[in-house]
Order: structure tokens, then C-alpha cells, then sequence
């Protein structure tokens, strides 16, 4: 059976509250600011709020059961996504076709999580039942060292090298001093980064995000409705996601997007040269060019070539991460799977201010999360596209 | 290679011994199966029963066909190195003490990708032999071992961490009158250890079996007596601060059942059996415990040799098989007492031992004082925590583990 | 009378008089007799703490002891024996207690048992010691010196591969003394018997005949060096225990100055 369409849905109000490095403030302090902005672009008081879905990591003991009540909404639809860097993807999809089936007529779709001194080793032991058993007691490594792994069994299949993961870092950190909310302001050359200390061989210093706190929202709407409030607005042309795809691959050299990624393109009706912008989840550097690979940009194992033959900054051949990404903006837990979404928003709204690419029109958001054990089990894309 | 291990030089006194911090030591119950088999020194996997498929990380249900019928089996241990990392930077401190740590990701001929610890001998593309091994948290972890290692293998620190090697350590065997303790002795020495000191209880009784000890180099025979309590306290005064690993070969036999027997034997088989177990325990493992991670003669091991019989009655030996049994109970206190300091509590089960009086009329099988040496040395250099020597040993804990109830009724109901 | 009791404790203050310690300290590693393994043993003494000023008890430190009746310097009653068991009031609990204090002769052994791990106190050494001191007098102790309580270790025992060897009395000495109708019989040795006594007709012929005659035994004493051949005072009084066959006591005996 075909895939719908998403017609008569849109995509409005990008939020990105600044991160900050550490923070006192709780993950519903973060939310409820996100859920604000949002609400005051839409013109809608909490209490009308209709639908909301939340992704967050430090909410216990809460759930978004309880921050309802925390937060003073009685939503009809209510739904939480915990699927990490894959959660922007996964709560559109889903909001989308409650909104689209007119189970809800406007939601809120919100990350956020708050990063204490010590929370970041705190949530890792915590993370998952398989990392407990069999990755953290093997130096405790955290993610570092599960894509290390990655990293080093890509490298010596595909013959990349570190400077071609070099070159994903150096460009998105160009684009970040573009984004006056990124947390790195100071310039990242190739020779900078080669020269970043080890972390987990041969994941280096600038491989590395860096934990912080932040939220970032969207909001899902009858495109009538949006037009009516003269919001700027996008459409939803393609969307998948997969959840522990290729489960009998020794090493993770391909995620989900590769099992579906022709109903991508078939549902959004053309190509990845039809694309201006892409904005991959980027917690490493080496994941991004699996996503050029798996999303269709170029063939496995010709990604190390890939980003040679490509500017990835925003005024380049190939805008790549254009707000910064999480290299270089930071890592706000399961912010960090909204962020690529909602700088896709911006760009394809030409809404993204000094980010901006010229005349973007359409844009891949791809997202992956959740590294359960040795890998990362959830994947997702989405096609959009600006009005205009 | 392995750089070789350097006898450790004498303690800075100014220096603060470092204090025990652990590997993290969460795991689900299924998980816990894994310590299981690294306490015993196998290699097992969960393996479904319905479909055979092999299972990890451990689980609740086959990953396959969804039966919740997975048992714990042994399996091939073989395995290829698919990609190994140096980690750098953790923010745990057991790790962070011990940077850099590689560890990489193997494929088992079994099936299952795992993560594990890399021995330094081997690398990304080499077959490997994957062991489970008990960390200083006390859970069974994996680490890719080469197929042929060198002389040095011992000495790879990863790999020293998860096992009781004597070699460099100071033993105290607690009693030097036990038929094994010179076969122990002169095992332990020969497998590097720097010191052997023997408890000798009971001096003004003399045993001509101690002209054997006289002139032993690195050997030091000391008053121990462990049904003397001021015995155990004036010597853990003395030598506690160097007894890298205790092995209590105490013990004391007499036959008879229960209904018939003497109370005053029963007695003193628990005086020694039992409660002379906690009093060297008490006497010495506080020191052990803090120093389970003092360098490269860390305390490691505190060592009871148990009969089998602590497992099963026996009713021509039925007071000494209660005084083992509650040794084997103190054992498990003890086990879990140690677990917040790394230092491990090993049981070696053996049967009766040849040329031991009070086991002079049971036929054959008995157990060597060589074979049991052997065993236990072996035994610390796995860095076990259960080890059973001779054969009827083996097979009454293998009986025991399969069906308690059972090995009871074949023992004691009629078992033909 | 009363003066005579004032007299003693005159003599004693004055220092005309002084008291001797003829015991060892209750030690966990003073030796005890060791039989036949396969037979009952005797307890060594051992003390466990209960409390030390601590949080088991704050202001005060005291043991639990465990021992048998006959660790240590002990006193034997007649029911210790097969032979005594009969013998009416037999037990320590039971016997008159004023056979506690007594007179005491000292036949000193130490030159003979220097020469010879088996030395025997036989009747002629009973005899040629009655030369020079007189007759044993009746209801007298009689302690057999041997210089055995200066030994240290494995020495004292003294075990070899056919048993230990220590001095002691032959039966025909016995005899003699029970002819002499002696209270009792103490050695500085582990058992009133020598060390291959079990050898002799009767076996451990102290033990035999002495508690069939309803007569006491003292063992493990020590500086019979300080007293002299006649003339003191002993004393000696076992634990009031309920059917027990001996105690470990405190001896003392008092000596001229």
C-alpha cells in the first residue's frame, strides 16, 4: 500500500531557545520556555493548546503526563517520542497524521533537557538495559566510543580519512559563527582539528558534541488555519523512519534510511539533486556521511569522496548542517533531534536569518538515535518544503 | 608484548594507598549470568532452546523466534576483531585511573557481535579467543584474549585486573600443618609469587612434616591459630598489611554421622571449619579489602578450600559437612562483603584427599595435594571465584548446580 | 586459735612468710595432653572477647573462656578415673573442702629428669628422700620437682613418633605413697602420669591407683624450685564445679622466708 500524502498540514514556528553549557534550571523549565515562544508566534494561550508531544531525557520523574499538569494544558492529544536523534522526524510524523485525520487541529511539538554538573554520566548509566550490560562496563566510553567503533570499522572499509570527517566539522563550524545562538564562536580550521587531542581512537576532540542544555519546537497545523494567522509555513513531501534496521550486520556501516529510502524520494516525486539544503543528525561526524550515503546523496562508501568534492557551508555547492549542527551548537539531549528540523523550517521558510541559504526550497532533515547497545537503532527522513 | 610486570618496590609511606573504586557494577538479572560463568571460568552464551539461536547481550527473550526459553550453554569462543578504540576520556573513575582502555568490537564464530575489553596483544582483524572474566566489580565481562599468547600474557594489565595472579603477591596459607599446604606452597612460588607465609598453629606440638618447609627461601612459618582469636588479631598486626591473598587450609575432619557422634568433635569442626573462616576473615580482610587496589601487589584473593561435602551431606560425615556447609555460607557473606572493595572470594571444592587419615578407609577417587595446588593456582590466575579439583568434586557440584534436591536423594536416599 | 590465724597473717604481712606461685598463666598456646586422635580431646583455653570498653559494652572488658577441667595447672578428683569413679564425694564439687589447705613435701627429681626424658620416681627415690627428710607424713601432698615447668614449646610435651616422654611415677611408688597415705600426687609435667606411663601394669598408674584410693592429683605446676622439701603449706582449692572431675586452679602454697 502506497503512503498518503500529508496534504492540508503544515510546519510553522521554529523555536531554538539559546543553549547554555550547564544549568540549575529543570527540563520543564526548558520545555515550558520552548512551548511559549511557540505559543505566543501561533497566538494561542496554554490552555487552548490542543495537541502537544514532547521528547526529553531528564524529565523523571516526570513524564509529559505530568508536565501537563505542571504546565497548566489539558491537550486532546498528547504523545511523547522517545527516540533520541531521530525524535523531530518521528513526532512530526506522527503529529502530522493526527492533525491531518483531524484528531487534533494544532500541535506542539517540543525537545528539551537540562544538563547538570555530573547529569551527562548520570544519564548514560542509566541509558539502556543492553548499554548497562555490555558496552558502559568496557571503559565507559559513553557514545565516543560506540562510534569510534563505527568510525574506525568505516574507515578501514571505505578508506576514509580523518580529514574527510575533518571536513564536516571545519564546514558546519564556518556555518556556526554564521548562527548567533551556536555555543562555538571561535573559527575551526583542518589543521585545528587534525590537531584535536584523541578521545577514543580515532574519534578526536572536534568529532565530539558537546552536552548542553537547551529546547528547540515546531508546530503542526491545518495549512488553512496557518494561512489564516498569515504564518510562514512548510509542507511535508516525504517522510520514513525504521527502528533496529539490519539487526544481522556485524558493525553498523548503513542505518535505517537505507531499507526505505526509496519510498522517500518516490513519495516526495524527485531526486536528491533536487535538494538545497540538507540537514543530517550530527552527533559525529562519520554518522553524517552515512547519511549522505544511505539518504541517496552519493553510493555506500563513496562519502569520504563525497564531502572532497563539496562545499558543505551555507553559501557552498552542498549547505550541510546550516545552523552549526550539534558540533558546533551543542548537544541539548533530544533537542539535538529537533534541531536539524527545525533549522530545516527556517531555511525552507527563508526564515533563517543570517543561516540563510539562498533561495532554499527544499530540504532532506534526516535524524538517528538511541545507540541501545552497539549502534544507533532509530533512523528517520523527511522531505520539506517552503510554501513559496 | 606485553611489557613484563617489575616486582613492585617498597611502599612510599607518605603516599596515600589509592582507595578501591569499582567498574560500574549495574546489571540486569540477566546480565548476571554472565558473572556465572566467569566465576567458573567458562565461556557461555544464552542459547535458545526452541530455535538454538545465540543470544547477546544477555535477554529475556530469543531475539529470533520470541521463545523465553534461553538457557545458559557453553560456547565456541572464538572471534574476529571487527573494530577496536583507545578511549581516552570517562567520566568513570575506575576507568579514568586506568587511562587510555581499549576495548574494541568482535564477531563471535558463535554469531553475536559483543563489545569487549582487548587484550594488548591483539588488535582490529585478529582471531581472538574471547574468555568471560569477573572485573573488580564482580561482573562476568569479555575480553578478546590472542589465540597464543605470549610468555607475558599474564601481565597485560586489563587483563591482571580481572585475574588473582600470585605472581608478585605475598600468600598466607593459614595452616602449614594441612596436607596440602607444601604442595601449595612450592606451587604458588614456582607460579612468581614474592612471599608465602604459613600459619602454624599449635607450635608446642611438634609435626615432623615441618622439616620440609626449613630452608625454603621467600617461605616464613608464624604462629596462626584459627580457633585462637588472639592468634589471628597479634598476626594480622603483624603481616596483615602484606597478605596479597589468603588461602585458609584449615580444617578439621572427624567422621560420624549426627544422632551417634561427638558434640565436642562437632565443635571443634566448626571452631576451625567454620568459625575459625570468620576469624581470619575478620582478622585479616579488613586490611585486604583496602588495599585491593594498592599497585601491582593489590590484595586480590582470600582463598577457602571447601569439601564438596559443603554442598551435599554425606551421613558418615554428617558434622563436618554442617561446619562446611556453613563455611560455604560464610564464603557467600564474605563474597558479598568484598564486593565494594574488588577483592574476590574464591571457593575451591575438593573431595578427599589422598593420604589424609580421616578419609584413610573411602575408596578411590581422592585428590592430590599436587592436583589441588595446581588447581588453585590456576584457579588465581583465571581469576575465578568457584573451582572444584578432582573428580568427585567435579561431579558432585556439577550434580548440585543441575538439581540440589536430587544430588540430596542420590546421596543420602538410594541412588544406585 | 584465733591467734594462730593472726599469726599467719603476721607472718605473711611481715614477710616471714611469703606465698609461692606454683601456677602457669591460662595461656592458648600453654600445651595440653594429647591422647590417640581418634579418642576425645582436651580443650585448649581459649577467650573471646565479649566487650572492651566498647560499643558492645562501653565501660567494661571481659572474656568468654572456653577450656576443659583439666587445661592448665589442674586439680584431679577421683571420678577423673575409671577407677575412682565409685569412690564416694568423688567429684570436685563434693570433696571436704578443707583438703584444700595442707601440708606439702617437695621430692626433688630435677637432677634425675635432667639425665633422662624417662626419668622414674621409684620407691627407691621415695626412700632415700625419706632418709634424708623423714617419712612422708600422712594426708600430705607429695609434688614430684622435676625442672619439667622451665621447658617452652615442643619440649614440654616432648611427643616422638612412640609418644611423648616425661617423667613420672612407676606403680610400685605409687603404691608406696598410697602406703603412706599421702592427700595427693602433683607433678610439673601434663598428667600426674609420665609421658609412656600407658605402658606400665596398671596403665597411667597415678591416675589408676591414686583415684581409686580416693586420692587427688595436681598437674602442670611450676617453681617446686622454690619451695622447700618440707614445711609448707599448700593451697589449692578446684572450682565448685557441679559432677566435675577437676578445675583448673590457682596454686599457692606458703613458704618460710
Amino acid at each position: 500500500m502506497n503512503r498518503l500524502p500529508y496534504d492540508g498540514v503544515v510546519l510553522v514556528a521554529p523555536v531554538s531557545v539559546p543553549y547554555v553549557r550547564y544549568t540549575n534550571e529543570t527540563a520543564h523549565w526548558w520545555i515550558a520556555r520552548a512551548l511559549r515562544e511557540v505559543l505566543k508566534i501561533i497566538e494561542m494561550a496554554p490552555q487552548d493548546l490542543d495537541g502537544l508531544s514532547v521528547s526529553s531525557f531528564t524529565l523523571a520523574p516526570d513524564t509529559p503526563v505530568g508536565l501537563t499538569q505542571h504546565l497548566g494544558i489539558s491537550p486532546r492529544w498528547l504523545d511523547t517520542v522517545p527516540m533520541g536523534g531521530a525524535s523531530g522526524v518521528a513526532a512530526m510524523r506522527r503529529a502530522a497524521r493526527a492533525v491531518q485525520c483531524g484528531d487534533v487541529d494544532v500541535v506542539a511539538c517540543v525537545a528539551g533537557d537540562t544538563n547538570r554538573i555530573d547529569s551527562f554520566r548520570n544519564l548514560l548509566s542509566a541509558f539502556s538495559r543492553f548499554s548497562m550490560d555490555a558496552t558502559f562496563p568496557y571503559g565507559f566510553g559513553g557514545p565516543n566510543a560506540s562510534f569510534a567503533l563505527l568510525q574506525d570499522a568505516y574507515t578501514h572499509k571505505y578508506g576514509a580519512t580523518r580529514e574527510d570527517f575533518g571536513r564536516i566539522a571545519v564546514s558546519q563550524r564556518a556555518n556556526a559563527l554564521m548562527n548567533p545562538q551556536a555555543i562555538m564562536k571561535k573559527p575551526l580550521s583542518l589543521e585545528q582539528y587534525m590537531e584535536g587531542r584523541m578521545i577514543s581512537d580515532p574519534i578526536s576532540l572536534f568529532d565530539c558534541v558537546m552536552p548542553c542544555a537547551g529546547s528547540e519546537a515546531f508546530v503542526l497545523m491545518h495549512e488553512d488555519m496557518a494561512v489564516a494567522k498569515g504564518l510562514p509555513f512548510a509542507r511535508i513531501s516525504a517522510t520514513i523512519e525504521r527502528t533496529n534496521a539490519f539487526p544481522d550486520d556485524p558493525m553498523q556501516l548503513r542505518g535505517g534510511w537505507a531499507v526505505d529510502i526509496d519510498e522517500l524520494w518516490n513519495m516526495a516525486g524527485h531526486g536528491p539533486s533536487d535538494i538545497d539544503v540538507l540537514q543530517t543528525y550530527d552527533d559525529y561526524p562519520v554518522i553524517c556521511m552515512m547519511q549522505f550515503e544511505d539518504l541517496g546523496f552519493c553510493a555506500k562508501g563513496e562519502g569520504p569522496e563525497f564531502v572532497r568534492r563539496h562545499d558543505l557551508t551555507i553559501g557552498g555547492d552542498f549547505p550541510h548542517n546550516t545552523s552549526g549542527g550539534q558540533l558546533s551548537v551543542g548537544q541539548a539531549g533530544a533537542a539535538g533531534g529537533y534541531l536539524g528540523l527545525v533549522e530545516a523550517i527556517r531555511q525552507v521558510t527563508q526564515t533563517a536569518g543570517p543561516t540563510q541559504v539562498e533561495g532554499a526550497k527544499r530540504a532532506v532533515v534526516s535524524g538517528f538515535g538511541v545507540i541501545n547497545y552497539d549502534r544507533g537503532l532509530c533512523s528517520g527522513a523527511a522531505i520539506i518544503e517552503g510554501a513559496g | 608484548m606485553t611489557t613484563p610486570l617489575t616486582r613492585p618496590s617498597k611502599k612510599d609511606p607518605q603516599k596515600r594507598t589509592l582507595v578501591p573504586v569499582l567498574p560500574p557494577v549495574a546489571r540486569s538479572r540477566a546480565a548476571l549470568g554472565l558473572g556465572v560463568m566467569a566465576a567458573q571460568g567458562r565461556f557461555g552464551l544464552q542459547v535458545c532452546k526452541d530455535c538454538q539461536a545465540i543470544q547477546y547481550p544477555p535477554r529475556d527473550a530469543c531475539l529470533k523466534c520470541l521463545s523465553a526459553d534461553l538457557v545458559w550453554q557453553d560456547v565456541a569462543s572464538e572471534g574476529t576483531i571487527m573494530a577496536e578504540t583507545t578511549i581516552r576520556v570517562s567520566p568513570e573513575p575506575y576507568f579514568r585511573e586506568r587511562m587510555p582502555w581499549r576495548m574494541g568490537a568482535v564477531q563471535l564464530a558463535a554469531g553475536p557481535t559483543v563489545n569487549c575489553h582487548l587484550h594488548g596483544e591483539v588488535g582490529r582483524g585478529d582471531t581472538v579467543r574471547m574468555a568471560l572474566k569477573l572485573d573488580k566489580a564482580g561482573q562476568g565481562v569479555l575480553i578478546a584474549l590472542p589465540l597464543k599468547g605470549s610468555d607475558l600474557m599474564q601481565d597485560d594489565l586489563v587483563l591482571r585486573a580481572m585475574s588473582s595472579d600470585p605472581k608478585h603477591r605475598r600468600v598466607l596459607i593459614s595452616d602449614a600443618r594441612s596436607p596440602v599446604a607444601l604442595a601449595l606452597t612450592q606451587a604458588l612460588l614456582k607460579a612468581g609469587a614474592a612471599h608465602v607465609f604459613l600459619g602454624e598453629p599449635e607450635a608446642w606440638l611438634a609435626w615432623p612434616e615441618r622439616a620440609a618447609f626449613e630452608g625454603l627461601v621467600n617461605v616464613s612459618i608464624l604462629p596462626l591459630d584459627v580457633t585462637d582469636a588472639s592468634s589471628v588479631t597479634k598476626l594480622a598486626a603483624e603481616i596483615g598489611g602484606k597478605v596479597d591473598i589468603l588461602i585458609n587450609t584449615a580444617s578439621y575432619v572427624r567422621p560420624g554421622g549426627i544422632m551417634g557422634n561427638d558434640t565436642n568433635f562437632a565443635t571443634k569442626s566448626f571452631e576451625v571449619n567454620t568459625i575459625g573462616l570468620m576469624r581470619l576473615a575478620q582478622g585479616f580482610a579488613p586490611g585486604m579489602t583496602g588495599r585491593a587496589q594498592d599497585d601491582t601487589n593489590s590484595a586480590v584473593a582470600f582463598v577457602n578450600i571447601l569439601s564438596v561435602r559443603a554442598l551435599s551431606p554425606d551421613a558418615n560425615y554428617g558434622a563436618f559437612g554442617a561446619s562446611q556447609a556453613a563455611a560455604h555460607s560464610i564464603s557467600q557473606s564474605l563474597r558479598a562483603e568484598f564486593r565494594t572493595s574488588g577483592l574476590r572470594m574464591m571457593n575451591v571444592y575438593i573431595g578427599p584427599i589422598e593420604g589424609d587419615a580421616w578419609f584413610q578407609p573411602l575408596p578411590p577417587p581422592k585428590v592430590t595435594p599436587n592436583a589441588i595446588a595446581r588447581t588453585l593456582v590456576s584457579a588465581l590466575v583465571d581469576g575465578l571465584e568457584e573451582a572444584t579439583c578432582g573428580d568427585i568434586a567435579r561431579d558432585v557440584y556439577a550434580r548440585w548446580r543441575a538439581d540440589a534436591l536430587l544430588l540430596e536423594r542420590e546421596m543420602t536416599g538410594g541412588g544406585s | 586459735m584465733s591467734a594462730l590465724i593472726s599469726n599467719v597473717a603476721e607472718a605473711l604481712a611481715s614477710g616471714a612468710a611469703r606465698i609461692v606461685d606454683l601456677t602457669h598463666t591460662l595461656d592458648p598456646d600453654f600445651p595440653v595432653i594429647i591422647l590417640p586422635p581418634e579418642f576425645g580431646q582436651c580443650a585448649r583455653f581459649r577467650m573471646e572477647e565479649v566487650s572492651a570498653y566498647d560499643h558492645r559494652g562501653p565501660a567494661w572488658k571481659w572474656h568468654n573462656l572456653t577450656l576443659n577441667e583439666h587445661t592448665g595447672t589442674h586439680f584431679d578428683a577421683p571420678s577423673h578415673w575409671v577407677s575412682g569413679k565409685d569412690v564416694p564425694n568423688g567429684d570436685v564439687d563434693e570433696i571436704d573442702p578443707s583438703v584444700f589447705v595442707g601440708p606439702v613435701v617437695v621430692i626433688d627429681c630435677s637432677a634425675g629428669a635432667a639425665k633422662d626424658d624417662d626419668f622414674e620416681l621409684t620407691p627407691a627415690v621415695i626412700e632415700a628422700w625419706e632418709v634424708e627428710h623423714g617419712t612422708i607424713p600422712a594426708d600430705a601432698w607429695v609434688l614430684m620437682r622435676t625442672d619439667w615447668s622451665k621447658r617452652r614449646g615442643a619440649e614440654y610435651l616432648n611427643m616422638a613418633e612412640d609418644g611423648p616422654h616425661s617423667p613420672g611415677p612407676t606403680p610400685a611408688a605409687i603404691e608406696l605413697l598410697l602406703k603412706r597415705d599421702i592427700r595427693g600426687f602433683g607433678t610439673e609435667t601434663v598428667g600426674t602420669d609420665a609421658g609412656q606411663g600407658s605402658h606400665y601394669v596398671p596403665p597411667y598408674p597415678a591416675h589408676y591407683l591414686l583415684h581409686g584410693a580416693g586420692k587427688f592429683g595436681l598437674q602442670c605446676l611450676c617453681n617446686l624450685d622454690l619451695l622447700p622439701a618440707t614445711g609448707a603449706l599448700l593451697i589449692a582449692p578446684p572450682l565448685k564445679i557441679k559432677g566435675g572431675t577437676g578445675s583448673p586452679l590457682r596454686v599457692l602454697a606458703m613458704v618460710m622466708s
